[in-house]
C-alpha cells in the first residue's frame, strides 16, 4: 500500500462531494464498510460541520458534529447534551441495557458513580499491574509461530485483550474466556440482527450468570484482606462496597465492554498502520522510545469507536444551528481525529507528533474514557515487548488484506489480519 | 518573566521562568516538566493538568469557574489545594509560585 495516495478513491470523492447535502446520510454502515465515508466528513466539515439528517435514517433524524472543537463544546457541556436522556449510542437502546451504568448518566450521579470505580484504574493501580501484564505479553509473543501466516486478531489482539481483563479482575484463569462472551453478549443487540444471542431473554439469562459468577467472586474477596484487582477493590472501597447487585453488574459490564473491543482493534489497527507507513516503521526500530508517542496515534488512528450520542435537555445554539430539546446529536469522533484544523496532516499516521494525546478517540469532559491510561499501557507493553523479540521495519508483515468485524455504526476493527513474521 | 517552581511526587524540584499569560500546564509541557498530561490541550476538558498549589499561594488564584470545579470532581486526589494546571495563568501575582504535581494524571 502507498503511504502518499489519497486516503479516498476519486470515485468516492465524487459521489461524495455530487450529493446534494440534504440527502447526506453518514450513519450508513456501507459507508464505514467501503472505507468511503472519510470522503463524507471531509465534505461536511468543509460545507456543514453541524449537519441535520432529516431524511429517512435507519436511527431518525440526528445531528452530525463533524469539527474537532465543535465536539469539544458538546463534550463539555453535559447539562445541556445529556448522555442520560437517550444513551450514548446513534440507535436507541444498545449499551444502555436495563443495568445502570455510569457512562449513561448525567451528573450527579455520574460523578458520584465515576469517582468511586475510578481508583480500580488509577497510575499507582497500574503501576501494581504492569509487570504481570509485561510477562503475558511476553509469554503470547514467544508462543507466536515464525515465517508462516496466522491471524494477529486471534492470536495476539484477542488473546491478549481477554488475559488482561482476567488479570485486572483475578479471574480464574481456565475460565476467562467466558469475559470474552460476556463482552460480546453484552454490547449485543439481537434487535439489530446481531446473531451473538438468540433474544433479549437469552442476553439477559447469560447476564444474569455473568452476574452469579461475579458475586462469587466478590463474596471471597470481600472476606479475604484487599488485593489490587477490580473486584477486591469495589468489595472493600467505603464507596463502591454497598452497591446493589444491579450496580455492581453495570459496573462490570462497563469495564468489561469498555475496554475490549476497543483495545484489541486497537492492537490490530497499530500493526496495520505501521504497514501501511513503512517509513514510520523504520523510524520506531530506530527509536524504540517513541513507542510512547506512537501510542495515543495508533489510537487516534484507529477511533475504536465512530461517535457517541447524545440528547440536547433545553433548545440550544450550536455553531449558528438551533438545536431542538430531544435532539440526537451525534459527535462523530472519527471525523474530529482527522479535522486538518485541529491536526496537523490528520491522513497520515506519524508516530512522532509533538502533542499525541490531542484526538478525541477517548472522548473529553466528564464522561472521557476512564480507562485511557490503562488502555494506552496496554498498547504500549505489547510494542515494547514486540521490539525486544523483532527489532527490524516490516520484520511483522501484514500479507494479505484486513477483514473488517462485522456491521457496526459504532465499533471499528478488524476479525482477522494475516500476518507473518520474518524471523 | 514569572518564576513557578514545580515539585513532583518524589519531591524533585524543578524551575521555570515563563511569560505572563502562559498557563500553568503550558508552562510545564513547553518546558517538558513530568507529572502534568494536558491531554486536551487547555480547555479544561481531561484533567490530567492536575496540581496542588503550595499553601501559602491558594488565596492568590482567581477562583475557580464552575467547569473547572466539575472537572476537578472526579480526580481522586483532590484536596483544597487542587487546581487545573490549565485554568491558572502565570501573572506579576504569582511570581514564585510553588505547586506540587501528582504521582500519575488520567
Ligand atoms: C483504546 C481503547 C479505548 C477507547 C478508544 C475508549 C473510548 C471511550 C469513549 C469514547 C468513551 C466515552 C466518552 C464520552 O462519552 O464522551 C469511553 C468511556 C469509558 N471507558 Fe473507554 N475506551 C477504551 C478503553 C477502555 C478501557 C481499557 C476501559 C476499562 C477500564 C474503559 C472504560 C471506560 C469507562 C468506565 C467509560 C465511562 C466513563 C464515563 O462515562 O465517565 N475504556 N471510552
Ligand atoms: S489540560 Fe485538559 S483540563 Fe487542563
Amino acid at each position: 500500500m502507498n503511504a502518499t495516495a489519497s486516503p479516498y478513491s476519486s470515485k468516492a470523492v465524487e459521489e461524495a462531494n455530487s450529493i446534494p447535502l440534504d440527502q447526506i446520510d453518514v450513519a450508513d454502515t456501507k459507508l464505514f464498510r467501503s472505507g468511503t465515508i472519510g470522503a463524507y466528513f471531509d465534505r461536511l466539515r468543509r460545507e456543514d460541520p453541524i449537519h441535520y439528517c432529516a431524511k429517512n435514517s435507519l436511527y431518525g433524524p440526528y445531528w452530525s458534529v463533524t469539527r474537532y472543537k465543535d465536539i469539544i463544546e458538546v463534550e463539555t457541556k453535559p447539562l445541556i447534551f445529556s448522555s442520560e436522556a437517550g444513551g450514548v449510542t446513534i440507535e436507541d437502546g444498545t449499551l444502555a441495557l436495563d443495568t445502570p451504568m455510569f457512562i449513561s448518566m448525567d451528573p450527579p450521579k455520574h460523578d458520584e458513580q465515576r469517582r468511586a470505580v475510578s481508583p480500580t484504574v488509577s497510575p499507582e493501580t497500574l503501576a501494581q499491574l504492569e509487570g504481570a501484564m509485561r510477562q503475558r505479553t511476553g509469554e503470547v509473543l514467544d508462543g507466536l509461530p515464525l515465517n508462516q501466516t496466522f491471524n494477529w486478531v486471534d492470536r495476539v489482539s484477542i488473546e491478549l485483550t481477554t488475559q488482561m481483563l482476567a488479570l485486572l479482575f483475578d479471574f480464574p484463569w481456565d475460565e476467562r474466556s467466558k469475559l470474552t462472551r460476556w463482552s460480546e453478549v453484552a454490547s449485543a443487540s439481537p434487535e439489530s440482527g446481531s446473531t451473538v444471542v438468540e433474544s433479549n431473554e437469552a442476553r439477559m439469562a447469560e447476564l444474569g450468570e455473568c452476574l452469579a459468577y461475579f458475586t462469587r467472586l466478590w463474596n471471597e474477596r470481600i472476606n479475604a484482606p484487599p488485593k489490587f484487582d477490580l473486584v477486591s477493590m469495589l468489595a472493600h472501597s467505603p464507596a463502591t462496597r454497598d452497591m446493589t447487585p444491579n450496580e455492581y453488574l453495570g459496573n462490570l459490564i462497563l469495564l468489561i465492554v469498555g475496554g475490549n473491543d476497543t483495545t484489541r482493534n486497537s492492537m490490530s489497527g497499530g500493526l496495520l498502520a505501521l504497514n501501511e507507513f513503512p517509513d514510520e516503521y523504520r523510524k520506531l526500530c530506530e527509536k524504540p522510545a517513541l513507542v510512547a508517542s506512537m501510542v495515543p496515534e495508533i489510537i487516534r488512528w484507529q477511533t475504536p469507536l465512530t461517535h457517541m450520542r447524545r440528547t440536547a435537555l433545553s433548545d440550544t445554539t450550536l455553531g449558528g444551528k438551533q438545536i431542538k430539546k430531544g435532539d440526537k446529536v451525534i459527535m462523530w469522533y472519527l471525523s474530529g481525529n482527522r479535522d486538518p484544523d485541529a491536526i496537523d496532516q490528520p491522513d497520515t499516521f506519524i508516530i512522532d507528533r509533538a502533542r499525541p494525546r490531542q484526538h478525541l478517540s477517548f472522548g473529553f469532559g466528564i464522561h472521557r474514557c476512564m480507562g485511557n491510561r490503562l488502555a494506552e499501557l496496554q498498547i504500549r507493553v505489547l510494542w515494547e515487548e514486540i521490539l525486544k523479540r523483532w527489532t527490524k521495519p516490516m520484520q511483522i508483515e501484514v500479507v494479505g488484506a484486513p477483514e473488517a468485524t462485522d456491521v457496526s455504526i459504532i465499533f471499528r476493527g478488524y476479525k482477522s489480519l494475516p500476518v507473518r513474521i520474518n524471523a | 518573566m514569572i518564576k513557578i517552581t514545580f515539585v513532583d511526587h518524589s519531591n524533585v524540584r524543578r524551575d521555570v521562568e515563563v511569560p505572563e499569560g502562559l498557563s500553568l500546564m503550558e508552562a510545564a509541557v513547553q518546558n517538558l516538566v513530568p507529572g502534568i498530561d494536558g491531554d486536551c490541550g487547555g480547555c479544561c476538558a481531561c484533567g490530567t493538568c492536575h496540581v496542588h498549589v503550595a499553601p501559602e499561594f491558594v488565596d492568590r488564584l482567581p477562583p475557580m469557574d464552575e467547569m473547572e470545579n466539575e472537572m476537578l470532581g472526579l480526580v481522586g486526589t483532590r484536596d483544597k489545594q487542587s487546581r487545573l494546571g490549565c485554568q491558572v495563568k502565570a501573572s506579576q501575582a504569582l511570581d514564585g509560585l510553588v505547586v506540587h504535581t501528582p504521582i500519575g494524571q488520567h
